[in-house]
C-alpha cells in the first residue's frame, strides 16, 4: 500500500496548498477608515467596501461626476456612515443609477477610493415592491 | 381586460401543487413497501406506487399548464405574471418567464425529474423500487419549495407561484383600499432573458441538474441492496448523458454570456457558474472511476463516493445560489425567498442520509490489498479523476468563502473575508495547471486503455504522437507568437491530447467504431482547451483611448483606458480600422436588416413608427414612405462602420436595451472571422431620458441658393415648396403650409433639414426640423415676401455619441468546434453503455 499512501500525501499536499493560497489571496470586507489605515500601513492589497449610494429627494444620486465620459466618480456611504468619493476607470455602468447597494473593490488613494471593479445590487424586479395604481 | 379577479386558474394550480407533494410522498412510501413486501403483495404495491407517481407527474403537468395559462392570458392579479411578464412580451419569451422566477425554476426541475422518473419506471426491472424511492423523496422536497402553505404564525413552507398580488403586497395602499385591484400591465421580463439562448439554456441546464440524480439513485440503491458492482452498469449511460447535457448547458450559458452580456468573455468564475462547473468536474471524475471499477477496488470505492458527491454538490450549489448567502460576493442578484432553511434541510437530509448508508456499508464494500501497477490503465485513469477532483476542490473552496463567514458567525466569531479581488485571475492561475494535468493524462491514459502496455510498448506507441505533437506545437508557437511558458506548456499538452487520441481513433474506428466515444471526447477536450487558451489568454482590447484626453488626476499613469469615444459620423483610427459611428438603428417586423432611426418618425405608440423615406434592403423595396412599421422599442442598435486600408468595410450593430425598470443594458455585436472574432459593445451612451440643452439661437436671413453655417456644418438653402399634408395637423381650406429645403453638405452623406411653417389666417405655426445625430435644429421663423427672403433660426446641442469597447478574440471557433466534438463523443459512448445495460436487463440479470 506504499504507493497509495504516497498518493494520499500528494493529494492532501495539493489541497493544503490550495487552501493556503485561497486564504492568502482572499480579500476582506472593510470600511473606508480601515481601508485608509491599511493603505497607510503600506498594504497594497485590494479590499471590498460595501456601501450605499446617496439620493436626494427627487431620487437622483448625489455626487456623480462623469465629465469626460470615459470614467466617472461618485459618493458612497459605507456601513459606518463615512462618505468617500469613489473613482472608477470605466464608463458609468448602464444600470448604475438604478442601484442602491454597491460593493466596490479596489484601494484607497489619499481620501479617494480607486475602484477596480464595482458590483451593483440593483433592486431587481424580483424585489420590486411598488405597484402603481 | 377583464376587471374581475380570475381566481380559478390559481386555485387549480395550487391544488395540483399540493397533489404533487402528497402523491410524491405516497409514491416514496409505497415503493419502500414494495421493496420489503413478500412476493404475494409485491405486485400490488408496485401497481399502487406507479399509479401514485403517474398521478404526481400529471399534477406537475397541471401546475405547468395553470401557470402558463396565467402568464399567457396576462392575469396580472397574480404576482408571478405581474413580476415576470407584460402585455407586450412576445409569446415565445413567455416560456422564459418560467425560469426568471425561483418558483418557476423549481417547477422546471420538478418537471424534468418527473419525466426522468417515468422513463426509469419503463426501463428498469429490479432497480425500479429503490431508485424511485430516492426520486420520489427528491420530488417531495422540490414540491415543498413551491407549496406555499403557512402553518401557524408566519411559519411558511415554500413559495407558491400562484399567490395573488394582494397577498404578495398586502401592505400596498392600492390593495388596502381596493382588494380587487388588478394592475394594468406587468413588470416585464428581464431584457437580458429576451434572447433565444435564454429560451433553451435553462431547460438544458436543469435537465443536467435533474439527471445527476440518476447515478445517485442507483448508487444508493446499490448500497442498500448490497449490489456493490451491479449498480454501475445502469448508472453509467445516465452519468454520461448527464455529463453531456450539463456540459452543453454550461457552454450554452457561456455562449449566451459571450453574445448577450458585455463583460467580454464567456466565463467569469462567478459563483453561479462555479456552482455548475464543480459538480460537472466531479461527475466526469465519477464516470472515469465507473469505467475502471472492474479491475480496481479503489476505483469502485471512488465511484461510489464520487457518484454520491455529484448530487450533493448540486444540492450545495442550489443552496449557495438560492439562499442569498452569496449576497455581496456576486454580480448576480439573488433573492432570498425565505427558503434558506428549507434548502438547508433538503441538503442536510440527503447528505446525512447518504453518508450514514455509506458508513454502514463501508466494511462490506469489496476490498483488496493488491497494489495497482503504474503501467495499468486503472492507475492512469485514477490519476485523471484525482486531478479533476482537485480542480473542482479549488474552485469550490474559493466560491464558498461567504459560507465560511456565515458559519463562523453562527459560532459567534466575526469574520470579514471576501473573495479574492480578482476572481478571474485567481481561478485561472490554478485551473491552468489542472487543465495541463487533464490534457496530459487524457492523452497518455487513452494509450493505456487500449493497449496492454509495459515499459517498452509504451515508448514505442507514444513516440509517433509525441514527435508529431512537438513538430505541430513548435509551428503553432512560432506562428501564433505564444511567448508565455505556461501557455506553451498547456498548448503542447492540449495538442498532444488531440494528436494522441487522433492516433487511437484512427486505429479503433476501423475495427469497432462503437468504441470510439472516448477518443472522440478527448479530442474535443483538447480542442476546447486550445480554444480557451487563445481566446482568453490572447484576447486583446483594440479600442485603446488614444485621443490624448486629460486623464483623471487621481489615476496612476499605467491605467490605460480601454474604451473609445465615437462622435457621430467622425472617423476614429482603431488598430487596422477606421471606425465611424453612423447613428442609431432599429429592427422592424418584415424588414430583413437594420433601419436607421433617421429614416423613420416616431408615433405616440412606442411599438409603431412611420417610414419617412423608402426602406430598401439589397435593392428590394420593403416599405415606402408613410408605411407604418411595428418595432420592439426595447432594442436600439448602434451602427458602427469599420473600414480597412484595402477599401473593404463592414458594419456592426451592438445593441443597448432601454428598459424603464433596469436602465440601460448593452449587448455586443460580433464580427466572426475564421481566425478570430472582433467583439464590440457599447459601454455608454447619452442618457435617453435626459433633456437636451440647446444652445442660443443664431439668426440668418437668406435668399434661395444662399449658404450658411449651423454649428460647424455648411448648409445650402435650396428653396421652399408648398406641402398639402402635414402629419398630425388638420389643414383648413385657407391654410398654407410651406417647407424649406436645407441641405447639409459637409457631413459625407445626403442629409436634409426641412422646417415647416403653417400660415392660418394670420396665425403662424412653426415646426422646427431636428437632426438628432448631429445635434442641430433649424426653424423657419419668418417669410419676407417683398424681398423674397426667409428668416431662419438655428440651434445646436451636443452631437450624438457612443463610448465603445472592442476586443479581438483569436481561435474562439476552435472552442465551439471542440464543444461539438465532445458532444459527439458523449453520444457514441452513451449508445454503447446503454446497449450493454439493455442486453443484461433483457437477460433478466438486472
Amino acid at each position: 500500500m506504499k504507493k497509495f499512501h504516497l498518493f494520499i500525501i500528494l493529494v492532501v499536499g495539493v489541497a493544503i496548498f490550495v487552501i493556503a493560497s485561497t486564504a492568502g489571496d482572499a480579500s476582506v470586507y472593510v470600511s473606508f477608515n480601515e481601508a485608509n489605515t491599511m493603505q497607510a500601513q503600506g498594504e497594497n492589497e485590494s479590499v471590498h467596501v460595501v456601501g450605499q449610494l446617496t439620493r436626494n429627494d427627487q431620487g437622483t444620486i448625489v455626487g456623480i461626476n462623469q465629465s469626460d465620459k470615459l470614467s466617472f466618480s461618485f459618493q458612497m456611504v459605507d456601513q459606518q456612515n463615512n462618505v468617500r468619493t469613489v473613482v472608477y476607470n470605466e464608463p458609468m455602468p448602464p444600470d448604475f443609477e438604478r442601484s442602491e447597494q454597491v460593493v466596490v473593490i479596489g484601494k484607497m488613494k489619499g481620501e479617494v477610493f480607486l475602484a477596480e471593479k464595482i458590483l451593483l445590487k440593483c433592486p431587481s424586479k424580483y424585489e420590486e415592491k411598488e405597484v402603481q395604481a | 381586460m377583464n376587471s374581475t379577479l380570475q381566481l380559478l386558474p390559481g386555485q387549480i394550480g395550487h391544488f395540483f401543487v399540493i397533489l404533487s407533494f402528497v402523491s410524491a410522498l405516497v409514491a416514496v412510501l409505497s415503493y419502500a413497501f414494495a421493496i420489503k413486501a413478500d412476493e404475494a403483495n409485491q405486485q400490488a404495491w408496485f401497481r399502487f406506487a406507479r399509479t401514485s407517481f403517474y398521478l404526481h407527474s400529471i399534477s406537475i403537468f397541471g401546475i405547468v399548464v395553470s401557470l402558463f395559462y396565467i402568464i399567457y392570458h396576462h392575469l396580472f392579479e397574480y404576482h408571478y405574471a405581474w413580476s415576470h411578464s407584460s402585455l407586450s412580451l412576445p409569446t415565445h419569451y413567455m416560456i422564459s418567464c418560467f425560469w426568471e422566477g425561483q418558483e418557476g425554476s423549481f417547477l422546471l426541475w420538478l418537471f424534468w425529474n418527473a419525466l426522468l422518473g417515468l422513463i426509469l419506471i419503463r426501463t428498469n426491472k429490479i432497480w425500479e423500487a429503490p431508485v424511485m424511492v430516492v426520486f420520489g423523496l427528491v420530488q417531495v422536497f422540490l414540491a415543498s419549495m413551491i407549496l406555499g402553505v403557512v402553518i401557524g404564525e408566519g411559519f411558511k413552507i415554500g413559495s407558491s407561484p400562484f399567490i395573488l398580488m394582494r397577498e404578495a403586497m398586502s401592505n400596498a395602499p392600492v390593495f388596502t383600499s381596493n382588494s380587487n385591484f388588478i394592475p394594468q400591465d406587468g413588470n416585464g421580463l428581464n431584457p437580458l432573458l429576451q434572447n433565444y439562448w435564454m429560451v433553451i439554456h435553462p431547460p438544458t441546464l436543469f435537465l443536467g441538474f435533474a439527471t445527476t440524480l440518476i447515478p445517485f439513485a442507483y448508487v444508493i440503491s446499490g448500497l442498500y441492496l448490497k449490489k456493490y458492482r451491479e449498480w454501475i452498469r445502469p448508472a453509467l449511460p445516465w452519468a454520461l448523458f448527464s455529463a453531456a447535457v450539463l456540459g452543453l448547458g454550461i457552454l450554452m450559458g457561456g455562449y449566451w454570456a459571450y453574445e448577450t452580456l458585455n463583460f467580454g468573455g464567456y466565463w467569469n468564475w462567478d459563483p453561479v457558474e462555479n456552482a455548475v462547473y464543480v459538480p460537472w468536474l466531479i461527475l466526469i471524475a465519477a464516470i472515469h472511476t465507473m469505467i475502471v471499477f472492474r479491475k480496481s477496488e479503489t476505483a469502485l470505492k471512488a465511484a461510489v463516493i464520487l457518484s454520491i458527491l455529484v448530487f450533493l454538490l448540486i444540492l450545495y450549489s442550489t443552496f449557495l445560489t438560492r439562499s442569498g448567502i452569496l449576497g455581496n460576493a456576486s454580480v448576480h442578484s439573488f433573492t432570498d425567498l425565505g427558503l434558506s432553511g428549507q434548502l438547508l434541510i433538503y441538503l442536510l437530509v440527503f447528505t446525512i442520509g447518504a453518508l450514514f448508508l455509506l458508513i454502514y456499508r463501508w466494511r462490506s464494500l469489496p476490498s483488496t490489498n493488491e497494489e495497482v501497477s503504474t503501467y495499468s490503465r486503472e492507475f492512469w485513469i485514477f490519476m485523471g479523476a484525482t486531478v479533476l477532483c482537485l480542480s473542482g476542490f479549488q474552485v469550490i473552496a474559493v466560491t464558498s468563502i461567504p459560507v465560511y463567514n456565515s458559519l463562523l458567525e453562527a459560532f459567534g466569531v466575526s469574520s470579514n473575508i471576501a473573495p479574492p479581488a480578482d476572481q478571474i485571475a485567481f481561478n485561472n492561475k490554478f485551473q491552468l495547471w489542472f487543465a495541463l494535468g487533464v490534457a496530459l493524462l487524457s492523452g497518455v491514459g487513452q494509450f493505456f486503455w487500449w493497449q496492454k502496455i509495459d515499459k517498452k510498448v509504451l515508448w514505442n506507441s507514444l513516440s509517433a504522437p509525441f514527435v508529431a505533437t512537438m513538430v505541430i506545437s513548435a509551428a503553432v508557437i512560432v506562428l501564433a507568437k505564444v511567448g508565455d511558458i505556461k501557455y506553451i506548456l498547456l498548448l503542447t499538452a492540449s495538442l498532444f491530447t488531440i494528436i494522441a487520441n487522433g492516433f487511437i481513433l484512427f486505429q479503433i474506428a476501423r475495427k469497432s467504431p462503437k468504441l470510439s466515444g472516448g477518443s472522440i471526447t478527448h479530442i474535443g477536450i483538447g480542442l476546447v482547451l486550445v480554444g480557451i487558451l487563445f481566446s482568453s489568454g490572447y484576447s486583446t482590447v483594440i479600442s485603446m483611448n488614444q485621443s490624448g484626453l486629460v486623464y483623471h488626476s487621481q489615476f496612476s499613469e499605467d491605467m490605460n483606458r480601454e474604451n473609445i469615444l465615437l462622435w457621430y459620423n467622425t472617423p476614429v483610427k482603431m488598430k487596422d480600422y477606421d471606425v465611424t459611428y453612423k447613428g442609431k438603428a432599429i429592427e422592424a417586423a418584415g424588414f430583413p436588416g437594420f433601419i436607421p432611426m433617421s429614416k423613420v418618425s416616431q408615433t405616440p405608440d412606442p411599438f409603431r413608427v412611420i417610414a419617412s423615406s423608402d426602406l430598401t434592403y439589397n435593392k428590394k423595396v420593403y416599405f415606402t414612405t408613410g408605411d407604418t412599421l411595428s418595432i420592439d422599442p426595447v432594442n436600439t442598435y448602434y451602427q458602427v462602420s469599420y473600414a480597412t486600408n484595402d477599401g473593404k468595410s463592414f458594419d456592426l450593430y451592438p445593441r443597448a436595451q432601454v428598459n424603464p425598470s433596469m436602465g440601460l443594458i448593452a449587448s455586443p455585436d460580433i464580427k466572426r472571422k475564421l481566425s478570430h472574432d472582433l467583439y464590440t459593445h457599447v459601454s455608454s451612451i447619452p442618457d435617453p431620458t435626459d433633456q437636451k440643452e440647446w444652445k442660443e439661437k443664431s439668426w440668418d436671413t437668406l435668399s434661395i441658393g444662399d449658404t450658411f453655417f449651423i454649428n460647424d456644418y455648411i448648409v445650402i438653402f435650396n428653396g421652399v415648396s408648398r406641402v398639402k399634408e402635414v402629419e398630425g395637423v388638420q389643414l383648413g381650406q385657407q391654410d398654407v403650409a410651406i417647407k424649406a429645403l436645407l441641405e447639409l453638405v459637409s457631413t459625407g452623406k445626403e442629409e436634409l433639414l426641412e422646417p415647416l411653417m403653417i400660415i392660418d389666417e394670420g396665425m403662424i405655426g412653426r415646426f422646427p426640423s431636428t437632426n438628432e445625430n448631429l445635434g442641430i435644429k433649424a426653424t423657419l421663423e419668418e417669410v419676407i415676401p417683398a424681398e423674397g427672403r426667409f428668416v431662419f433660426s438655428s440651434q445646436h446641442t451636443q452631437k450624438d455619441y457612443i463610448i465603445m469597447k472592442a476586443m479581438e478574440k483569436p481561435a474562439i471557433n476552435v472552442l465551439w468546434i471542440g464543444t461539438l466534438v465532445v458532444m459527439i463523443g458523449f453520444g457514441v459512448a452513451i449508445q454503447r453503455r446503454y446497449s450493454e445495460f439493455a442486453s443484461m436487463r433483457d437477460k433478466n440479470v438486472e
